[in-house]
C-alpha cells in the first residue's frame, strides 16, 4: 500500500474527501452570511439559529404532516426566509443607520432567545431525523466508503453555491442590488423599491442557513445547540474570505473544511482550532481577509 | 391609601415572624434540586429530576416535619454551582443537595457540603472521584459511576469476543478517565487497545474522520468515551458511514437512544443502573411519575433522585427531622447504617466511602421490529451484582476507608 506521509493513501483520500463535505457546509452557511454583510451591512449572528430552524422545521414537517426529505428541502427554507421577512421588517431595519455593534447585538440576543425556546420545547438531546431512503446506503470508491448522502450534500451546497453566486454576479437583479448597496438613494430614484430588496436578500440569506439545516438534519443531531456549535466556525470563514465576499466565502468555506480534514489525522486535537490559525495568519498577511477588498 | 412607615414595619416584622413561629412547631426539611435546566444534561436529569424529587416527598408523606424542594440551574458551571449552594444553605436552610449531573459541578458542591455540614447525594454524576480521593463524610454518590460503566460495558464485550479496541475520546478529564478505566478491563481480560484518538471537546460535530481511523485500525470494538450529543453524532455517523465494528456506548442514557431513534441505535451496547421497563416495581415507579412527565420516561439519573430522597426521609424521620438537620454528617453516616430499598434499585446499601451499591445492568438496544412503541428500547443481556459492579472498597483510594 502506498503511503502518504506516513499515512496510507486510502485514508488520506477519505480524510480530504471528507473535509470536502464539511466544507460545503461552510460554504453554504458563511455564503449566507456573506451576503447578508454584503448588501446590509448586518453582522448576522442569528444565522446559526435559523440553520438550526432549518433543520427543526424539516423534522416538525416530517413528524406531523408528513412531508417528505424533498419537499422539506424546498419548504423549510420558504418558512425560515419568512421568518427572516418577520425579523428584518420588524427589528433589524431600525438598525441600518446605526453602528454595525447594534446589528451585532441584536441577532446575537435573537440567537439566543431563538435556541432557548427551542431548548425548552425540545429538550437538548434533540430529534432523529431519518435519511431519506433514495439516499441510503454507500458507495465504495476503492479507498474509502462514501456515503451516498454525503455526496448528495456536497453536490446540492455546490450547486446552490453557484446558483447564488450566478445571481448576485451576473444577473439584473444582482446588478441593481449591488448598485442599492453603494448608493441606495440614487437606485431609489431609478424608482425600484431599496427597502423591499433588502428584506428578501436578507431572507434568502437566512434561507440558505435554513437549506443547510434541512441538508444537515439526517447526518447531524438535530438538537437546538447544533447552530451555536457551527456558527463561531463560519464567521471565521467569512473572516478568512473577506467580508461580504462572494466568491471569497465559497472558495474558502470548500477549503478550509479540507484543511479542518487533514488536521484530524496529523493532531486531532487541534482540528479545532486549526481554522482560527488560519485566521489570525490571514488577519496578519491580507487584513481584509483572501478575497476581501481593502477599505 | 397611604403607609405609614410605622405600620410598613409592623407588617414587615409579623410577616418574618410568622413563618418562625411556625417553623419552631414542626421544623421543615429543604431539598435542592441542583440540576442542568439549559445545557446538554436536561434531558438526563433537569425538570424530571425535579419531578422524581417530589414524587418521593408525596409517597412518603409528612410524618410530623414539612419538606419543601428548591430547583435550580448550575448552567453546567462549578462556581455557579457553589454559589447557589452557599445561597441555598446560609440564606434559605437547605439540607440536603442533590443530583449534580456534571462531574465537576459535583466535586465543587460536594466540597461545600462538608464545610457547611450539610448532605450532598450526587445522582447525576461520573466520575469515581467522589467515592475515591474526593470523598468526604456528607457526601453520597447514587446512581453510577465511570468505574461501573467502564467494568459493565468494557468488561462484558472484552468477554464477549471484543479483544481489540479503539477508543473515540472527548479530550478533557472525563473522557480520559472513561478510556482509562475501559481499556484496563480490556487489557485484564487479555485484550489489546489498538488505538485512541482525542477529539476537541466541546465543538466537534463531525466525527467521520475520526470514525474512519477507527475503521482503518481494524479494531473489533470502538469504544465511544463521549457523552450526550457527542454519542449521539457518532452513533449517528458509524451507521452512516457503513462501519461494521461493534460500537461500546460507554455512557449513553435512555434519553439519547430516543433522541437517536431505534433505527440508528440498534445492537448497541450499554450499561445503566436503572430502566423503567425493568420489572413491575420499576414500571409501577415510571407510571406514579407519569402526570408529572407525561411525555417521558424517567431516567437512572432521575430515578436515582426519587430513591435516594426516600431513602434520606426514611433516616431523617428515624432519627428526628430537627436532628437530621443540625448534622449533615450524622444524618450520612446513619443512612449508610440503613439499608435502601425502593421501587426504583430495589434492596441495597451505601458503603463506608459513601457509595451506593445495587445492581448494574448490561443492556442491547432493540431493533425496530421487537420494539412496541416509543421508549420500549431495551433487552437485558446481563446483570452485574451489587457487590462487583462498583470498584472494590480498599482500591478507592478514599481516606475515610483506611483511617
Amino acid at each position: 500500500m502506498f503511503m502518504i506521509l506516513g499515512y496510507p493513501a486510502p485514508l488520506m483520500f477519505g480524510q480530504l474527501l471528507l473535509g470536502l463535505i464539511n466544507g460545503a457546509f461552510f460554504a453554504l452557511l458563511s455564503l449566507g452570511l456573506a451576503v447578508i454583510f454584503g448588501m446590509l451591512n448586518i453582522v448576522n449572528f442569528a444565522h446559526g439559529a435559523l440553520f438550526m430552524l432549518g433543520a427543526f422545521v424539516a423534522w416538525g414537517l416530517l413528524n406531523f404532516l408528513g412531508v417528505n426529505y424533498w419537499v422539506a428541502l424546498l419548504l423549510a427554507p420558504l418558512i425560515v426566509g419568512f421568518f427572516g421577512v418577520l425579523l428584518e421588517k420588524t427589528l433589524i431595519s431600525r438598525l441600518y443607520k446605526l453602528d454595525h455593534l447594534y446589528g451585532l447585538l441584536l441577532t446575537f440576543g435573537l440567537a439566543l432567545v431563538i435556541e432557548g425556546l427551542a431548548r425548552n420545547e425540545f429538550g437538548s438531546s434533540g430529534v432523529p431525523y431519518p435519511i431519506p431512503s433514495q439516499l441510503q446506503g454507500a458507495m465504495n470508491l476503492g479507498f474509502m466508503f462514501m456515503p451516498i448522502y454525503r455526496g448528495w450534500v456536497v453536490l446540492a451546497s455546490a450547486i446552490m453555491c453557484l446558483i447564488t453566486w450566478l445571481i448576485i454576479e451576473k444577473t439584473s437583479i444582482g446588478a441593481t442590488l449591488r448598485a442599492a448597496t453603494e448608493n441606495a438613494p440614487l437606485v431609489q430614484a431609478f424608482g425600484i423599491n431599496v427597502p423591499r430588496m433588502i428584506t428578501l436578500t436578507y431572507a434568502g440569506g437566512v434561507a440558505l442557513a435554513a437549506f443547510a439545516g434541512v441538508l444537515a438534519a439526517p447526518i447531524y443531531s438535530v438538537n437546538p445547540n447544533m447552530g451555536a456549535n457551527f456558527i463561531i466556525t463560519v464567521f471565521a470563514v467569512v473572516v478568512i474570505g473577506g467580508m461580504g465576499s462572494i466568491l471569497g466565502s465559497i472558495v474558502t468555506g470548500f477549503g478550509l473544511g479540507i484543511i479542518e480534514g487533514l488536521t484530524k489525522v496529523f493532531y486531532p486535537q487541534g482540528s479545532s482550532v486549526v481554522i482560527f490559525v488560519v485566521m489570525v495568519i490571514v488577519l496578519l498577511v491580507r487584513p481584509a481577509g483572501l478575497f476581501g477588498k481593502a477599505a | 391609601m397611604t403607609i405609614s412607615r410605622r405600620a410598613l414595619i409592623g407588617t414587615a416584622a409579623a410577616a418574618t415572624a410568622l413563618p418562625l413561629a411556625a417553623r419552631a412547631q414542626s421544623p421543615t426539611i429543604r431539598i435542592g434540586v441542583l440540576t442542568d435546566l439549559s445545557g446538554p444534561y436536561q434531558d438526563i436529569a433537569g425538570v424530571v429530576s425535579g419531578h422524581a424529587t417530589r414524587q418521593a416527598v408525596e409517597e412518603f408523606a409528612s410524618k410530623g416535619f414539612n419538606v419543601e424542594v428548591l430547583v435550580a440551574d448550575h448552567q453546567n458551571k462549578s462556581d455557579v454551582g457553589v454559589a447557589v449552594s452557599r445561597q441555598w444553605i446560609d440564606r434559605d436552610g437547605v439540607d440536603v443537595i442533590i443530583d449534580l449531573a456534571n462531574s465537576a459541578v459535583s466535586l465543587a458542591v460536594s466540597g461545600v457540603c462538608k464545610e457547611k455540614n450539610k448532605v450532598c447525594i450526587a445522582t447525576g454524576a461520573a466520575t469515581s472521584d467522589l467515592t475515591g480521593k474526593a470523598c468526604n463524610p456528607n457526601t453520597i454518590h447514587w446512581v453510577y459511576d465511570t468505574y461501573m460503566l467502564a467494568r459493565s460495558t468494557g468488561g462484558a464485550m472484552a468477554k464477549a469476543g471484543g479483544d481489540t479496541w479503539f477508543f473515540i475520546t472527548a479530550d478533557y478529564a472525563f473522557g480520559h478517565a472513561l478510556t482509562r478505566d475501559v481499556s484496563g478491563f480490556v487489557t485484564a481480560a487479555g485484550g489489546k487497545v489498538l488505538g485512541d484518538v482525542r477529539t476537541p471537546f466541546p465543538g466537534t460535530t463531525d466525527f467521520s474522520s475520526f470514525l474512519l481511523q477507527a475503521q482503518a485500525s481494524k479494531a473489533k470494538v470502538v469504544g465511544l468515551s463521549n457523552a450526550g450529543a457527542d454519542t449521539i453524532n457518532s452513533i449517528k455517523q458509524a451507521r452512516e458511514f457503513g462501519i461494521t465494528q461493534k460500537l461500546g456506548g460507554l455512557l449513553v442514557f435512555l434519553s439519547d437512544v430516543h433522541s437517536l431513534g431505534l433505527d440508528v441505535c440498534q445492537g448497541l451496547v450499554l450499561s445503566e443502573s436503572f430502566y423503567w421497563d425493568l420489572n413491575d416495581r420499576t414500571r409501577a415507579f415510571s407510571e406514579r411519575l407519569k402526570p408529572k412527565a407525561p411525555t417521558k420516561r424517567p431516567t437512572m439519573v432521575q430515578a436515582g433522585n426519587y430513591a435516594s430522597i426516600l431513602h434520606y426521609l426514611k433516616v431523617a424521620n428515624a432519627m428526628g427531622a430537627a436532628e437530621a438537620k443540625k448534622d449533615g454528617a450524622a444524618t450520612v453516616a446513619r443512612m449508610k447504617a440503613t439499608p435502601t430499598e425502593d421501587d426504583c434499585f430495589g434492596a441495597g446499601s451505601i458503603r463506608a466511602d459513601g457509595r451506593k451499591i445495587h445492581p448494574c445492568y448490561l443492556f442491547e438496544v432493540k431493533k425496530p421490529a421487537e420494539s412496541k412503541g416509543p421508549w420500549d428500547y431495551y433487552k437485558l443481556l446481563a446483570t452485574t451484582p451489587a457487590e462487583e459492579a462498583f470498584r472494590p472498597l480498599k482500591d478507592g483510594g478514599c481516606a475515610m476507608v483506611n483511617a
